[in-house]
């Protein structure tokens, strides 16, 4: 049938394992996090602790399936799977470390030379290490291959030009992957002549890199803008292939698209209206709560089906763009749906946890189904699973 | 093994199910041949426990034979007769060959059993009963002198008035009055419609993945403009939308399946009919969309699917309904108590 590609295995079931770990999990957080705020929690993997993933790398919970060699822990994706959407489920602070463990850290696991490997991935595991994302450009968004930031050969190395932006964390980060062109980009293939790169920020960082901030519209600081000029990257800063650039990085999207902080961003917000709601709960408010609840469980077993074929070694990049959009769609509705059912403003200096947690919500909500590839462009990509691109 | 069956009653329906018979049924018909090769295949069995004469199927398969004859629109009580049969197993009744239905299906509506010279006797009205006219046997959930109770009522112990759902398919007033085998239960209506939920779920999905490639291969297929209308990102983020959905409601009727294996919770199936339900109502908006007047005749295929699901989406409980159980669990769990919920249900 024409949408195999689009067809989902059911989710392996819980094993003892599995649900032993999870009760380990939740005895963790509920030390550790016991003096977290509500509004702390609705941060969800936007909040940064970097004491935090220390200790979640004290406990074997990051890297966790990768190879003991580089300081892993070998245990399968589905118990990473529930270290993820249990940190999630809490509101834990695992921003620190999430983009490493997420993307870099299996990027580099699958096309890092040796010595890259061997001198990251274990300080990753540890929780002591932290990637941004190098690809958005001022004028290469959704099209990424329209990238301008450029590296040409020089002696011994590389000289990058160029500006990213929307860069997470960059100012905080001790390594970036650079996504720029090595090659001019030919007509019959915009996709050739791009490469990664590995870098060294705190090498970079005044030498030839400029890291600014850029506010976002609630007042934090996530984003910057990363400008480049004439920074020297070594030779064995590249990353996998040269040239190999555009098959590496939508390698990467998936890993990117394809976990639980694709539909649990909004979590903390209905565990918080239900505790709120829960004395005297009209029909209407358990109707609306029931279905959003409904539609996490749901959710919940096409992402863990994902997780189940990302370790059956099979390659779920389109079931992963599906459920990626199906959760910013639930993550975004919850709180315009919540919003209608108490009877509070969402304010951001309340003291309260509903109107705070609220407030957080509503002004995050448009960045759900921006960031990690925008909804039109994940719907184009089920199209073309679909055949009909 | 789950794909060896669901295959060979793919293929089994694919053959079956014509044009023919499903304009037949619609008119009235019943699709004696098909039913005997579904029966003859022992597919009606499949949620039956061995020594009741099942074959050891797991729910998960049960539940993709009962999608992949919903895919097909398949015009037979095959949902209806897998647990008809379970839940007379399950109360230590035998169970009758042929076709199988219960009720009531319907919230508020009482059967009861009363002793009568050392038999039990059955009375009462259920309405909306799937194929009550065609039953051998209709399992009955009644109240007996000291609770609960499931009947066996055979042809013969009830007058049928015919009605039907917006699909065509027979939904009969049963009216109960004769002399029954029963046995006492745990079983409650609310257990039945969670039972009846979670197939419906299972048939939902089936439905939708079927129009999801009967869409599919539309717009690859109709030209406007020059070109096929799939080549429109219109179009295109339509079909993503519809696939989105399609899946969604695979995952609902596998949660169901897994909730009917373990015991059966209203919560897991509840949240799984509600979330199909939405995907029904969604998919079937965007199909007739993108097929535009033709999905809209008599002729073509669609209506046989999208007419169902309008049907079902709204049998053994709507969204509505479905979605407050679901509320007032999380509600009843708490903040704190509402992830653990989810993680021990789904």
């Amino acid at each position: 049938m024409l949408q195999q590609a689009l067809d989902f295995t059911a989710p392996p079931p819980p094993s003892a394992g599995t649900e032993n770990l999870r009760a380990e999990v939740r005895d963790f957080l509920a030390s550790e996090l016991a003096e977290r705020t509500s509004q702390q929690r609705a941060a969800s993997w936007s909040g940064r602790d970097r004491a935090f993933s220390r200790k979640m790398g004290e406990r074997g919970w990051i890297g966790m399936t990768w190879p003991k060699r580089y300081g892993g822990h070998e245990r399968s994706a589905l118990e990473r799977y529930v270290v993820l959407e249990e940190m999630l489920a809490a509101g834990a602070p695992v921003g620190f470390h999430w983009v490493a463990d997420r993307q870099s850290g299996p990027n580099l696991l699958r096309y890092g030379t040796e010595e890259q490997r061997e001198s990251i991935l274990p300080r990753i595991v540890a929780g002591e290490c932290s990637f941004c994302i190098g690809m958005s450009e001022p004028d290469s968004g959704s099209d990424l291959a329209a990238v301008r930031t450029r590296a040409q050969r020089v002696q011994g190395g590389w000289l990058v030009n160029g500006t990213k932006v929307w860069t997470s964390g960059a100012h905080e980060a001790d390594y970036m992957i650079l996504f720029c062109r090595t090659d001019t980009k030919s007509d019959a293939d915009r996709h050739a002549g791009a490469s990664q790169f590995l870098v060294d920020l705190d090498k970079a960082r005044g030498h030839g890199m400029t890291v600014r901030p850029i506010i976002d519209m609630r007042g934090d600081h996530h984003f910057n803008e990363v400008a480049i000029e004439d920074l020297f990257l070594p030779d064995d800063a590249v990353l996998g292939r040269e040239g190999e650039g555009w098959k590496q990085v939508t390698g990467e999207l998936a890993f990117e698209r394809s976990g639980p902080d694709r539909f649990l961003s909004a979590f903390t917000l209905l565990a918080e209206a239900v505790q709120a709601l829960a004395p005297d709960a009209s029909e209407r408010a358990a109707i609306a709560l029931g279905r959003l609840t409904s539609h996490i469980m749901v959710l919940r077993r096409l992402s863990r089906s994902v997780a189940g074929m990302l370790q059956a070694g099979d390659d779920p990049a389109l079931q992963a763009a599906l459920v990626k959009d199906l959760g910013n769609v639930l993550e975004q509705e919850t709180a315009e749906v919540i919003r209608l059912l108490v009877d509070v403003e969402p304010e951001d200096d309340a003291t309260e946890d509903l109107p705070a947690v609220l407030a957080h919500l509503v002004m995050a909500a448009p960045s759900f189904s921006l960031r990690g590839g925008t909804r039109e462009i994940l719907r184009g990509m089920i199209a073309r699973g679909l055949g009909l691109r | 093994m789950s794909d060896q069956l669901s295959d060979s009653a793919e293929r089994l329906l694919a053959s079956q199910v014509t044009r023919d018979v499903l304009r037949a049924a619609e008119g009235g018909t019943w699709p004696a041949a098909l039913w005997a090769a579904v029966e003859e295949a022992g597919f009606t069995a499949a949620l039956l426990p061995e020594e009741s004469g099942g074959f050891g199927a797991s729910a998960a398969e049960a539940f993709a034979i009962v999608g992949a004859a919903a895919a097909h629109a398949a015009p037979i009580p095959l949902a209806e007769t897998m647990l008809a049969g379970r839940l007379l197993a399950d109360a230590g009744l035998s169970v009758p060959d042929g076709v199988l239905t219960l009720a009531p299906v319907r919230r508020r509506e009482q059967l009861t059993l009363t002793l009568d010279g050392g038999a039990w006797r059955l009375a009462g009205t259920a309405t909306r009963v799937p194929w009550g006219r065609q039953a051998a046997a209709i399992a009955a959930l009644a109240e007996g002198p000291e609770g609960p109770m499931i009947a066996c009522a055979s042809a013969g112990t009830f007058t049928v008035s015919n009605g039907r759902n917006v699909a065509g398919e027979p939904r009969d007033a049963v009216t109960f009055e004769g002399v029954v085998e029963a046995a006492t239960t745990q079983v409650t209506i609310e257990y039945v419609r969670a039972a009846g939920a979670a197939l419906r779920t299972a048939q939902i999905a089936g439905a939708l993945s079927r129009i999801l490639a009967v869409t599919t291969a539309y717009v690859q297929t109709r030209v406007q403009f020059g070109r096929p209308i799939g080549k429109f990102q219109a179009i295109q983020q339509n079909m993503a939308v519809l696939a989105g959905q399609a899946a969604a409601a695979g995952a609902a009727a596998d949660m169901a399946a897994d909730s009917l294996a373990n015991g059966l919770t209203a919560f897991a199936a509840g949240a799984a009919k509600a979330r199909a339900g939405e995907a029904a109502s969604l998919v079937a908006a965007l199909s007739h969309q993108a097929h535009g007047a033709i999905g809209f005749t008599q002729e073509y295929e669609l209506h046989h699917l999208t007419r169902r699901l309008w049907a079902w989406r709204d049998e053994f409980g709507n969204e509505a309904e479905w979605n407050e159980v679901v509320g007032r669990a999380a509600l009843r769990a708490g903040g704190d108590g509402l992830w653990p919920a989810i993680t021990a249900a789904a």
